[in-house]
């Protein structure tokens, strides 16, 4: 029913996709699995016609014999939303935040004429419904919905007219585990039920492994292989698929060895803040976002933190590090109670790598005096001489070289970036590293050799890690010990490998279910 | 909504408390004895001491300020020391002139920025767009009362279509609008060149929206995800410069009063600071303030009309 | 940074012709703009005065010298004032966001902004009298709140990246952050919003000077010059166009130059809001 064959593409003459060949059929899905800037995106803007000024396509890309290559915009117009309906990765901009849901499902209706004004109010009802969101009024807008239902408006939005083919960018990556697994089953439900084709563009092997029925491979604009999706998981043929999946359940070798004494310690931590400011003087209600938690980490032990968005686990790594008072409890480290207020000698023992490796650094800035930030804590500072010289130990440690201290941040790749982050955290040769989301924004392979420097920095110096994420496949292969956290509160805590093969707390159970898994055919160790 | 517009009128009033504050504390406070200001050097004592009496500047200024507030809610502004006549007649005349001129300048504005900065929006990086985008550069380098000297000279003295200046009162309403046009042009040209800019570039930025491409992909040709889409959410910052504007627009419309001999408000104020009428000047700027401050108050309350997001907030 | 935007260099010719009339003028100008000399009132262009004169004998181009010296010292002062009074406002402001301090020095703003230039030089003139401080003052205190909001905007942006927060945990301060990080990754903005105010500031002093709540007589200038033409301008259009088409010249160049600017730095902007 689809097909494409040879589809190239340039931007002003930038080779984007070279000779993209595949086919489609109803009732089926299509997954295209590639690492950033492998083109899967641009294979579907390409479909739709939507691709960004200067492109150029060649080859063929027919819908029932059609060539949208070549069709006229007018003829796309009637096409797309009607034949052909996408949706894309970040549902939290993906709606005009003026206009009302109910009036933005019944514009696909009403755009291809196939329906009046009320009877399309009617059909975006029903299809609000089929997609899971019958308590939802037609007359609310975006900005009161949480993102895995404005994901679910946007599947509405593009199934109204049942499309031949919809096309789902990465549609789940920017949702929490539990809602990826339900958008994921809604769409699984949608291609049965609607006899459509999807082609379910995605970067999580273990999320293609679930859904597809057909799987290409992509890396730098070419397909490197694709075929039925257990053929290519199982046998993983090309190189590069080989090397996606082993970096994709990757777990670094770390030296066993006996956690010691506690070096950081929380009892009872609350923490509440005030509600947004509501005029001049008033304020809304004050929100709790960490609620009774306790916690210790033991010298040489990497302690993980998982809970999905809004648990409040990135309020309380601000607290752990000293960034904004609590309001109830104590967290001690290194024989010192920690609060915005401790002696920068203590700070100097409690460093961090934050999520962003684009926003992690101030663009004017050289390395040199980006990882020598930290030095601030010292009370001496050291001479030039001695800063250059320390900041080259750091950077050959975090496998960089000396040259690049005098380079700016973004002559690096977002892998290197990290590394970077992590010789400013060092500098000051802390005793405590806490890692928030610290491999979360990196693709798998470059998250892979991330996460094997961290156990390696950790054998050979001997650090305390507390490692945030979201993503349970890594907390797994770095961390001793797991708590896991809903709500403000820790609802279970124990050994790591203990935790993720016999969970005790609903919460976590849900969790572990919810996250997508590469099916044992797929393993290979 | 309703708490939404509470809150705004709170600090509308809060505003027009602090500015009242401002006005009286830098004409009655900061000159020392207003009385002695306003008559000049070579005033003697007796002379003094009666106006100052006329003033009622024998109070606190505690009960001065108080005294000026309630009279303005009363739609009492005092007396005009130079024309003997209460300042609220003065200012009644000449607000029927100075008000009409600015919003028959503001909505001239919008009237020719819209359609311009959706041209240029929707042609953007075409020949249209590049002709709108220098025309607009020019109209924001005129001053408007040169504007206005320019149009004088071609209109009433080479073309004699209008007359050059004066104005022949509301009771013939369209003479009166006639008068009106040329300065309304001189004011709004400048103002909708701004206009047009800030339009387009808020359309622009809008179109780069990720809800821009769910609407193409729903099948909107470009024209439709631009009227549909677009332009409401561009209203949002469009809707900030025309509250701003019309502030400018009222000190424009006094400036503009010299260039056609209009008798607005500007004449009134330009008197009172010749005079040293320091009631006069005191009540037209606290009237200037508080008409600003009430279409900030309007636009608060379009902005919320306009973006559902807002409604919720107080 | 290879090739320099067509705009920025028409703009930057433009404002530097005259910014060279205005330094020229300190030293030397064709004629004495303080002393009249009816004998020579309404002279056409000639060699002797190559712009003509006006109707008190004054050397046209002498004055648009003097004027555009008057002009440009008010704007810049003006907006000097609100650099130095606006940033550090708007930089706190967005430091303490959401705090009491926030949220009064915003009040504060939006209450300047009902205060258009026009209503503070009255206020002032009414009690000091007419000069080219009042006018300097007047457009200062209105680029206040402009600054202000340029920079907390800016800022506010920034303030969110993780690399403010890696450098609290390097032990830094609210003010030395917004000094080091901050500041700098803004002044791109800030420079834009500049050469914006000054062209801005250069129309209202044309505005206050054409009313006469600027600089006085005899010192010439350029809305004075246009207010003096306005009763000559059935027999004698030049003197009204001249000085007119002098300010439209140099706004237009320090427009262009600003646009020009925002071409070439908003890239790395861009990059850096990501």
């Amino acid at each position: 029913m689809i097909e494409v064959d040879r589809l190239s593409l340039d931007i002003h003459g930038t080779p984007i996709l070279r000779d993209v060949s595949f086919a489609m059929e109803p009732g089926k899905t299509f997954g295209l699995v590639g690492e950033s800037g492998s083109g899967k995106s641009m294979t579907a803007l390409a479909l739709m016609q939507l691709l960004p000024d200067g492109s150029r396509t060649s080859g063929r890309a027919s819908l029932d014999g059609i060539d949208l290559l070549d069709r006229p915009e007018a003829e796309m117009c009637t096409l797309r939303g009607n034949q052909l309906g996408m949706i894309f990765q970040e549902p939290m901009t993906a709606l005009n935040p003026v206009r009302t849901i109910g009036d933005q499902v019944a514009e696909t209706l009403r755009i291809h004429g196939a329906a009046s004004r009320s009877d399309a109010l009617d059909v975006a009802r029903q299809k609000l419904d089929r997609v899971g969101l019958p308590q939802i009024a037609l007359d609310r807008y975006p900005h009161e919905l949480s993102g895995g239902q404005r994901q679910r408006v946007c599947i509405a939005t593009a199934i109204a007219l049942r499309p031949r083919l919809l096309i789902a960018d990465e549609p789940t990556t920017a949702l929490d585990v539990t809602t990826q697994a339900q958008i994921l089953d809604l769409l699984r439900g949608l291609v049965d039920e609607e006899d459509m084709a999807l082609l379910l563009i995605t970067h999580d092997l273990a999320v293609v492994a679930d859904m597809a029925d057909h799987v290409a491979v992509m890396k730098t604009g070419e397909i490197v292989e694709q075929g039925a999706t257990r053929d290519v998981l199982s046998q993983q043929r090309h190189a590069y698929t080989r090397a996606l999946f082993e970096a994709s359940h990757h777990r670094p070798g770390r030296t066993p060895r006996p956690a010691g004494a506690p070096l950081l310690t929380g009892q009872a931590i609350d923490r509440h803040y005030p509600g947004p400011r509501i005029g001049l003087l008033r304020r809304g209600d004050a929100i709790h976002a960490v609620n009774d938690v306790s916690l210790t980490l033991k010298e040489g032990e990497s302690l993980g933190l998982v809970g999905e968005s809004g648990c409040g686990k990135s309020t309380l790594t601000r607290a752990i590090l000293g960034l904004d008072p609590i309001q109830g409890g104590e967290i001690r480290a290194l024989g010192n109670a920690i609060s915005p207020a401790m002696p920068h000698a203590m700070r100097a023992g409690i460093q961090v790598v934050f999520q962003d490796p684009y926003g992690s650094f101030n663009p004017r800035w050289t390395v040199e005096h980006l990882v020598a930030e930290p030095y601030h804590l010292l009370p001496a500072k050291p001479s030039r001489a001695e800063q250059k010289a320390e900041v080259a130990k750091a950077l050959e440690a975090v496998g960089l070289q000396a040259a690049d201290m005098d380079k700016y941040p973004h002559e690096f790749s977002g892998g290197q970036r990290q590394r970077i982050a992590i010789a400013r955290a060092l500098i000051t040769h802390p005793k405590i590293l806490v890692l928030d989301e610290a491999v979360s924004a990196l693709d798998v392979r470059v998250r892979a050799q991330i996460l094997d420097l961290l156990a390696d920095l950790q054998d050979r110096m001997g650090l305390s890690y507390l490692f945030i994420s979201h993503d349970l496949t890594v907390v797994r292969a770095i961390t001793d010990r797991v708590m896991v956290m809903q709500a403000g509160q820790i609802v279970e805590e124990g050994p790591t490998d203990t935790v993720f093969a016999t969970p005790e707390h609903p919460y976590t159970q849900a969790l572990l279910a919810a996250a997508p898994r590469l099916p044992d055919y797929a393993r290979k160790d | 909504m309703l708490r939404y517009i509470l809150g705004r009128l709170l600090s509308l009033s809060l505003s027009l408390i602090v500015a009242s504050l401002v006005i009286f504390t830098v004409i009655e406070v900061i000159p020392g004895d207003p009385a002695a200001f306003m008559l000049g050097l070579n005033a003697d004592e007796a002379t003094v001491q009666a106006l100052r009496a006329d003033l009622g500047l024998d109070g606190s200024k505690a009960e001065r300020y108080l005294a000026w507030i309630a009279g303005m809610i009363q739609g009492d502004f005092g007396t005009s020391y130079t024309y003997r006549v209460p300042v609220a007649e003065l200012v009644a005349d000449r607000l029927w002139v100075s008000l009409p001129l600015a919003v028959l300048s503001l909505i001239l504005s919008t009237v020719i920025a819209f359609p311009v900065g959706l041209l240029a929006a929707a042609n953007r990086g075409r020949a249209a767009d590049y002709g709108i985008m220098g025309g607009t550069q020019l109209g924001i380098a005129i001053p408007n009362f040169w504007f206005g000297m320019l149009l004088v000279l071609v209109f009433a003295v080479n073309l004699r279509w209008f007359s050059a200046g004066g104005f022949p009162g509301w009771e013939e309403p369209l003479l009166a609008l006639k008068s009106l046009l040329l300065p309304s042009v001189a004011l709004a040209l400048p103002q909708a060149a701004i206009l047009a800019r800030v339009m387009r570039s808020a359309l622009i930025e809008t179109l780069a929206q990720d809800y821009m491409r769910t609407a193409r992909a729903k099948g909107l040709s470009r024209r439709q995800a631009l009227l549909r889409h677009a332009l409401r959410n561009a209203l949002i910052p469009v809707l900030t410069i025309i509250g701003l504007q019309f502030s400018f627009l009222l000190a424009g419309a006094i400036i503009i009063e010299n260039v056609f001999f209009l008798p607005g408000l500007g004449r009134l104020i330009f008197q009172g600071i010749t005079q040293r009428d320091l009631v006069v000047v005191e009540s037209v700027t606290m009237l200037l303030v508080f008409a600003v401050i009430v279409v900030t108050f309007l636009v608060d309350i379009a902005y919320a009309i306009a973006d559902p997001r807002l409604r919720r907030r107080a | 940074m290879s090739r320099l935007p067509v705009p920025l260099i028409l703009g930057a010719v433009l404002s530097s012709v005259f910014l060279a009339m205005a330094l020229l003028s300190f030293v030397w100008t064709p004629h004495d703009v303080e002393q009249l000399v009816i004998s020579q009132r309404l002279q056409p262009a000639s060699a002797e005065f190559l712009l003509g004169t006006d109707q008190f004998g004054r050397d046209l181009l002498s004055m648009l010298m003097v004027g555009a010296r008057v002009s440009l010292a008010v704007a810049l002062v003006a907006v000097g004032i609100g650099v130095i009074i606006g940033v550090p406002l708007g930089l706190a402001a967005a430091a303490t966001r959401g705090s009491l301090l926030d949220e009064v020095i915003m009040r504060g703003n939006d209450l300047i902004f009902a205060f258009p230039s026009l209503v503070i030089a009255i206020l002032i003139t009414a009690v000091f009298g007419p000069s080219a401080f009042n006018a300097i003052l007047a457009i200062g205190i209105f680029n206040i709140p402009v600054f202000a909001r340029v920079a907390r905007g800016g800022a506010l942006s920034l303030w969110t990246l993780d690399y403010i927060l890696a450098a609290r945990v390097a032990g830094k301060g609210k003010a030395r952050i917004s000094a080091e990080h901050i500041l700098p990754n803004i002044a791109n903005l800030l420079i834009v919003q500049a050469t914006i105010q000054f062209s801005l500031g250069i129309l209202a002093e044309a505005a206050l000077s054409y009313v006469g709540l600027s600089v006085q007589p005899p010192t010439p200038s350029w809305g004075r010059m246009l207010s003096d033409a306005q009763t000559m301008i059935y027999t004698h259009p030049m003197l009204a166009v001249l000085p007119g088409l002098a300010i439209v010249l140099m706004v237009l160049g320090l427009n262009l130059m600003g646009d020009g600017l925002r071409d070439m730095l908003d890239p790395r902007l861009r990059r850096v809001r990501q």
